[in-house]
Parts: structure tokens; C-alpha cells; sequence
């Protein structure tokens, strides 16, 4: 069995599989109950001076009849005193001390305030601080959470504060609602970060009560913008990982956050740079239990790929994360349908009429015959066709060989290099595919 | 969905209790609960130039009115059901989906189940008849005036599209109630009356004149009063055996048979403790499931021909497995046998391995129905334009919607271009 232990910034712990700072870390039980269930560590929820919270805190997006797949928030950190959590925490580490226990913190602006949050917690033992800068509602109409994550001078200035009494590794969380967030990267990085965790959620209305005109979540006919997290930001998080991963002047480790409930997500984070994955939607959706498959499912592909240790896959996407520029202009593909699989639904020529290149062929329904054709002339090789089909590996891509070496954007803007010859039907789809 | 009826136990089932009688006629397809409708209709991969749209008869756009369902638009996917089949309500309850839309949905060749498209046209119908919508106007009055014999699916969808047209319509029933075999010929698990006489009423609203009660002698006689006329008459009684004993006690036709249990409390239609069934097309079926739901301790269907010669779907003849129903196959009846007292008491049939009776106390024919000799049709009529079974030979719902809907369209372009 792959051996999925992990060293983070220091911070040891049996799996990468750590929860993230959020409501399923709020208490003592909560978090001893994850340990059980085979959880590598948890990030606690936010401790800093106790708030009041409302009562309807989270909206959910459902796609089609599938619940959850957008979820967000706007609870804020803990409210519960910060010597409860700090002796919960230092309870935590008595009891499982294999385990990793980071505490999240969230002060306000104030040197003397972080030095004495820090040095507070660094007593219950904990592995390590991750700070806050990321949350985008409530605590940053405070001046907390991301209005310090989207300002670098504060995230610098902050993390520096916060060095100066550290003796655990300092992570910083960041916030994805920013232009770029490699800057806010390096300025924590130059701040004395000795990681970096994202993504923070971002900022979302999840939707409105179309019979009262309520946004959501309400709070007595009115909501506020809050996190958006769960599958649906995903993608998001995979590219905000590899840009933070995969500049060479972030030279700390990186916490993978945002969407992950399956060990594919876990996986795909890792390869994109990720050294340890943060887990909170999922958990709150299926509860502590998906570790099991999380873990199971892991380490059977590490085992099936030959992949022994985290460190073996860990950024092994990121060289191929490239510029536009550099991506091969002489790479050609042309789909494929397997017509002994095709199912007759016709999605993709109706995708590929309307929302892309014309280049499907329908034939008669009522010939016993395949009822969709690729018209190879002009098909550019988008992956539509494959995307919408419904049946698995029935349109295929395939790659169209020819004799040019390849050429990249950059290069042929300069001179260099020279196309490979594509088919003059590409922009001219003046003939009709409609044969029905 | 399991049926919620399962066969008794009890090899003696006196007289069932009304609870039971209502278990065992409840329906055999319940709705589904909005949750269950909403990850159905997700399902549906909205197909292009769909399959079962083209299976279909009446042609109802099925992926559109599965979308509208989920994106929550249950008005306007009533309306796309509708639009296309006036009797979407009786369709989506009895329709032989698994030969129709539901056959043709291209899961079945992803090795899956298809999507629940009867169900999925039940949510989407019950919504209008729940909320009581109007989804359809009369069109403005153009001053002509059709005449349409017979209020069943043919007669009614024609009806419909004449008024939504504008043409003033009279339709002609000789029964008491509108609807035809909707009212008082589907079994009774599959639809009941309130459901079919619902539908009809919608249809009604629009502005048709509904003359219950009378019989049409002559069509002929209608063209002198009315622009044009549309036949629907269905077709006539049940075929008679032809074998002796047939007017014995005991002894009777499927549709009087379904009839009566279906204007009648459940208590009041007699089931014999044995019955057999002679016939084995899809309303024998439900002449055998439906007195083995009244109580009967047996219930068979005995028929001529072999298991694989029966004309009805073969889900019926699952359906009536299901419910317990015997079959004897290869007997051809020869009498009926009488007890001595003008009563039935068997069943002589001719088997490949010789003659037998098969006792019984009850006898139901159900080897199809007769033409209506009784009325002609002047068929070459440029006024008269026929639909439903008396122009098909006895199909379902579904075609005599569609034949109805054809026929307005070909009645209105008649008016209006002459």
C-alpha cells in the first residue's frame, strides 16, 4: 500500500487529508470523531474574539435534482470563547498527538493583538497557525479576513507581526478574490509564510426566492454576499493552486483548498502542487465517513500507477501547466464516433450545429444506419462533441498525424516554424450539414 | 414503481372488504413525488430529433416537456403534452408506453432503464387538474358548424381543435357520459372515470355543445345541419362466441363486464369464485386482472392459440402473472356448459391432448369487438371525415387522439379554403 504520510511545512501527519478551517472543526468532539475515522488533521475554526452570528447562514446550488453541488456561507468565525477552543485544542493534541492540529487564527489589525493570539496558541501545543486572510463576508466589512488577504502590504506586514513570536509553522490562507493571487503569494511569502493554504471561498449570491425576491441565504427578507465553495469552485481552486505552486518565487509549501470530495480531486490536486488537501464542503454534505473512500481510493491509484509516496506525484502536472503561447499549433485532432456505441441521441450535432463548428453530418433516423457522421473537413478538434455525449468513450479524440514539428504561437508570430496545412472548411461553414 | 396490489393469499375470498377492493384497484402506476420527478426528468438526456417524440402518434415533443418539468416549469410542460395530445391526462395513465415513447428512449440501448415518460406526463398533467388551469381558448367564431358522433378520445381531440379553430362544434353521445371507452373501458387500476370525465371537462369548456343520451341514426341527416361531420363512434359490442350456452347465466361480455365495475361501487359488480376469461388480447387481460381484484379465487384466461399467438403486450400478460391469473393455452372452446340450472359451470374445450371442462361459475368473452353496422358512414363523404377505432379497427387512446387532431386540421383547411 502506498505510504500517504506527510511532512507539511514541519507538520507531520499519518495522511495529506486534513479538514479545513470551518464549522466541521468547531469543537473538540467534532474534530476527535474525524481523528477516529481516519482523518490526518484538521485546521480548527477560526478562533479570534467571539461574534454573533445569524441564524440562516448557508444557500445552496443544486444541478439538476443533485444537491450541494455550489454551497455557500456567510457564518463567521467562531463564536465561541477562545479559551474554550484553545483547551480543545490542546485536548486534541494530548489525545491524538500523531495527528496534525493547526489553528486557525483571525485577529484584528494590532501587533500586540496577533503577538498574544499567537503565543496563546502556540501553549496548547498546536502543529501550526494558519491565518485567516481569506473569509470575503463579515469579518471584512471588519477590516479582517480578506481585507487584509487582498491588500499584499497588510498580508506582508501581518505575517511579519505574526513571525516575530511564532515558533510553529505560520500558514497563510488566501483569498481568492483578488486579480492576481500570486502577488498576495509572494507578499505572505516575503511576510516569513512557511506555507501557503487556498482557496478561501469566494465571493457569491447563491441565488434568489423568485416568490419574495429574497436573496439567499435570508436573514429576515435580506442576505449579504457570502463564500462560495464545493464542487462547483473546483476548477477554480486546481488553477489557483498551480499558479501559486508553479511560481518559482513562492518557495513554500502549498495547502490544496476548494472543492475536493473525492480522492480524483485529491489526486489532481497534489499533481498540481498541492502538499497536504483541505476538505470542508463534502464533509458537511456526507460527513467525516468519505474519508474511508479518500483514502482507499488514493492509495489504490498510487498502487496501480507506482506511485509510493505523496512526494512522488506531488506537482507532477505543474511543468505541463503552460502559457498559450506555448502550446503546439501543429497538434492536430479529429473526433470520432464509435458508432457500435452510439446511442442515436444526436446531442452532439446539435451541440456541434449550434455551439460550435458545423461539423457533424445527420443522417435518417429511420436508415438502421449510424445517424450522425463527423464531416472530418471540418472538424476542429474542440472536444464538444466528446463532452456532451453520453456515453462513455463513444466520441473519442484522435490525433491527426502529420509531418511538421511542432510550432507554438510564439514561435510562428515570430517567423519561425510553419503551420501544418488545415482543412479550408475550418471558418467557411457556408455548406449545410443539415441532410436530414 | 411495484405495484401496490399483490394477489390475497386466501384460496376462498368470500367478499373482499371495501378497503381491500379500493387497495386492489388503486392505481397501478401511482405519481411520483416531486423529488422522484425532478431526478427523473434530470435524467432525460434531451435528445435531438427524439426517438420517442417520433414513436409518439399525437407527436408530443417529449424531451421539451421533460426539460420544462426540470427547470420547474410544470404550466408549460403540461402545455407542450397537451398541445399535441388533447387526451394527455388518459395517455400518460394508459398508453402502451412500452411499445411506444418509452420503447424508443435511448437508454434502452445505454442497457438502461428508459426514462419514466408516462409518469413524467402524469406530473406534469396532474398539475393542471390539481390548479385547475386553462391552458386553451376558443378561437374567434368563424360561423361554421361541425357535428361530431361520438364523445370518446377521436370525437373529443377533434372537438377541441375545431373550437380552439373558432368553429361552433356539437358532439353527439348516445351513452350517458362523455369520454368512451376513457370513462367506461380502461381498467380501472390504470384510470378512473373522475380522471377521464376531468379531461373531458376541459375539452367541454371551450365551448362544445355535448348532446348526451342520443343515438345517430343517420349521418346523412347531419349534413343537412351541420358544414361538416366527424365520426368517432368506436367500434360496436364484443364478438359473440358462437358455441352453445353462451346466453347462460354467468355468461358475459368484457366490456359490459368493466362497465358495470367501473360505474359501479366496487361491491356492486358480482365476480364468480371461478372465472375464465375466452380471449387473450389486452382487454381480456384486464377483464381476467380486474375480477381477480374483485375477489374471484381463480381467474383464467383460456385461448385457442399458444402462448406466443396472444395479441396482447406481453407487459399485460406479466401483469396478469403478477396478479395471479391462470392461462391455458391450445384450448379451444367448444360449450358452455350449463349446471342444470341455466347457469355456467364450465368451459368444454378441445385440447391437443383431448376434451376437458374447465369448471367455472363465470364466464367473460373478450374476443374482440364488432363493427358498428348499424350506423353507415358514407366514407367518401368530402364533409365527412372518420377517426379513432371505427376508422382504425380498434387502436389506442393515443391514435384516436392523433386521428382526431388530424381530422380538425383537415375540417378546419376544408372550411376555410373549401
Amino acid at each position: 500500500m502506498a505510504d500517504l504520510r506527510t511532512t507539511f511545512a514541519g507538520i507531520q501527519s499519518p495522511n495529506p487529508f486534513w479538514l479545513a478551517s470551518g464549522p466541521p472543526t468547531n469543537t473538540y468532539g467534532q474534530v476527535a470523531k474525524a481523528f477516529d475515522e481516519g482523518w490526518g488533521g484538521a485546521v480548527w475554526k477560526t478562533i479570534g474574539e467571539p461574534i454573533i452570528n445569524v441564524f440562516s447562514r448557508y444557500g445552496s446550488v443544486d444541478l439538476g435534482a443533485t444537491r450541494m453541488m455550489g454551497f455557500n456561507n456567510i457564518e463567521l468565525i467562531s463564536d465561541r470563547p477562545i479559551a474554550d477552543n484553545l483547551k480543545e485544542i490542546a485536548e486534541v493534541k494530548r489525545n491524538y498527538p500523531k495527528h496534525a492540529c493547526v489553528a486557525s487564527l483571525m485577529v484584528e489589525t494590532k501587533r500586540e493583538a496577533w503577538h498574544e493570539m499567537v503565543k496563546q496558541t502556540q501553549d496548547t501545543g498546536a502543529d501550526g497557525i494558519e491565518l485567516n486572510f481569506g473569509c470575503p463576508h463579515g469579518m471584512s466589512e471588519r477590516g479582517m479576513g480578506s481585507a487584509v488577504g487582498q491588500v499584499p502590504d497588510y498580508t506582508c506586514q501581518i505575517v511579519e507581526w505574526v513571525k516575530e513570536v511564532a515558533t510553529i509553522p505560520v500558514i497563510v490562507k488566501l483569498t481568492p478574490n483578488v486579480t492576481d493571487i500570486t502577488y498576495i503569494a509572494r507578499a505572505a511569502v516575503k511576510g516569513g509564510a512557511d506555507a501557503l493554504s487556498l482557496i478561501n471561498t469566494i465571493n457569491s449570491i447563491v441565488g434568489v426566492d423568485l416568490a419574495t425576491f429574497e436573496p439567499q441565504p435570508s436573514v429576515a427578507g435580506k442576505s449579504s454576499h457570502g463564500g462560495y465553495c464545493g464542487p462547483a469552485v473546483k476548477p477554480i481552486a486546481l488553477h489557483l493552486v498551480s499558479a501559486v505552486a508553479g511560481d518559482p518565487k513562492v518557495t513554500v509549501p502549498v495547502s490544496g483548498i476548494g472543492g475536493i470530495a473525492s480522492w480524483r480531486d485529491a489526486a489532481e490536486f497534489i499533481a498540481l502542487g498541492a502538499g497536504t488537501l483541505q476538505v470542508c464542503t463534502a464533509v458537511m454534505h456526507y460527513g467525516f465517513r468519505i474519508i474511508e473512500d479518500l483514502i482507499d481510493g488514493l492509495s489504490n491509484w498510487m498502487d496501480e500507477r507506482g506511485h509510493r509516496t505523496i512526494a512522488d506525484i506531488r506537482g507532477r502536472a505543474l511543468p505541463r501547466v503552460a502559457k498559450w503561447e506555448d502550446l503546439d499549433l501543429n497538434y492536430h485532432l479529429l473526433a470520432h464516433i464509435d458508432q457500435d456505441k452510439c446511442i442515436k441521441c444526436e446531442l452532439c450535432w446539435t451541440a456541434c450545429e449550434d455551439g460550435a463548428h458545423q461539423a457533424i453530418r445527420r443522417l435518417p433516423r429511420n436508415n438502421g444506419g449510424p445517424v450522425v457522421e463527423i464531416i472530418e473537413e471540418a472538424c476542429v478538434g474542440c472536444n464538444l462533441c466528446a463532452a456532451v455525449c453520453p456515453v462513455q468513450d463513444c466520441i473519442t479524440m484522435r490525433q491527426i498525424p502529420n509531418d511538421f514539428p511542432a510550432v507554438t504561437w510564439k514561435e510562428y508570430a515570430a517567423g519561425k516554424g510553419k503551420l501544418a496545412p488545415r482543412s479550408d472548411q475550418f471558418h467557411t461553414a457556408t455548406w449545410s450539414s443539415r441532410h436530414v | 414503481m411495484r405495484p401496490r396490489w399483490q394477489a390475497p393469499v386466501r384460496e376462498q375470498p368470500a367478499v373482499l372488504s371495501d378497503d381491500q377492493l379500493e387497495r386492489n384497484f388503486a392505481d397501478i402506476a401511482p405519481p411520483l413525488t416531486n423529488d422522484y420527478a425532478l431526478l427523473e426528468a434530470n435524467k432525460c438526456l434531451f435528445c435531438h430529433d427524439a426517438p420517442c417524440t417520433l414513436a409518439c402518434p399525437t407527436h408530443i415533443d417529449v424531451p421539451a416537456f421533460i426539460k420544462k418539468i426540470a427547470s420547474g416549469n410544470l404550466r408549460g410542460s403540461a402545455r407542450v403534452i397537451l398541445e399535441a395530445n388533447p387526451f394527455g391526462h388518459s395517455c400518460a395513465r394508459a398508453c402502451p408506453v412500452e411499445v411506444l415513447c418509452e420503447g424508443a428512449c435511448v437508454l434502452n440501448d445505454r442497457d438502461e432503464q428508459p426514462i419514466k415518460i408516462a409518469l413524467l406526463q402524469r406530473h406534469a398533467t396532474d398539475y393542471v387538474l390539481e390548479h385547475k388551469l386553462k391552458l386553451f381558448e376558443p378561437g374567434a367564431p368563424t360561423g361554421r358548424t361541425v357535428a361530431i358522433v361520438g364523445a370518446g378520445p377521436a370525437g373529443l381531440s377533434c372537438a377541441r381543435e375545431l373550437r380552439r379553430f373558432g368553429h361552433a362544434v356539437t358532439v353527439f353521445e348516445s351513452k350517458s357520459q362523455p369520454g368512451g371507452l376513457n370513462t367506461y373501458g380502461i381498467a380501472e387500476y390504470k384510470l378512473k372515470a373522475d380522471v377521464a370525465l376531468a379531461e373531458v371537462q376541459d375539452i367541454l369548456d371551450l365551448g362544445v355543445e355535448l348532446r348526451t343520451g342520443v343515438t345517430v341514426e343517420s349521418i346523412e341527416e347531419l349534413l343537412t345541419e351541420y358544414d361538416a361531420v366527424f365520426v368517432g363512434v368506436g367500434l360496436g359490442s364484443t364478438k359473440r362466441l358462437g358455441i352453445p350456452g353462451e346466453d347462460l347465466t354467468g355468461v358475459i361480455d368484457a366490456l359490459t363486464f368493466i362497465e358495470h365495475l367501473k360505474t359501479h361501487p366496487y361491491r356492486d359488480t358480482k365476480v364468480g369464485q371461478r372465472v375464465v376469461v375466452i380471449g387473450a388480447g389486452n382487454t381480456a387481460i384486464d377483464a381476467v386482472t380486474q375480477a381477480k381484484r374483485l375477489g374471484a379465487a381463480t381467474a383464467t384466461i383460456v385461448y385457442r392459440r399458444g402462448e406466443a399467438d396472444m395479441p396482447c403486450y406481453h407487459y399485460e400478460y406479466e401483469l396478469a402473472k403478477r396478479d395471479g391469473c391462470g392461462f391455458r393455452f391450445q384450448a379451444a372452446p367448444q360449450r358452455i356448459v350449463s349446471n342444470g340450472n341455466g347457469a355456467a359451470a364450465g368451459v368444454a374445450v378441445r385440447t391437443p391432448q383431448g376434451n376437458e371442462v374447465i369448471p367455472c361459475d363465470m364466464v367473460i368473452v373478450a374476443i374482440g369487438q364488432g363493427e358498428r353496422d348499424e350506423l353507415a358512414i358514407p366514407r367518401d363523404h368530402p364533409k365527412v371525415f372518420v377517426g379513432g377505432d371505427c376508422a382504425n379497427g380498434g387502436a389506442e387512446i393515443v391514435n384516436a387522439a392523433a386521428e382526431g387532431v388530424q381530422a380538425a386540421k383537415q375540417i378546419h383547411e376544408r372550411l376555410t379554403n373549401g
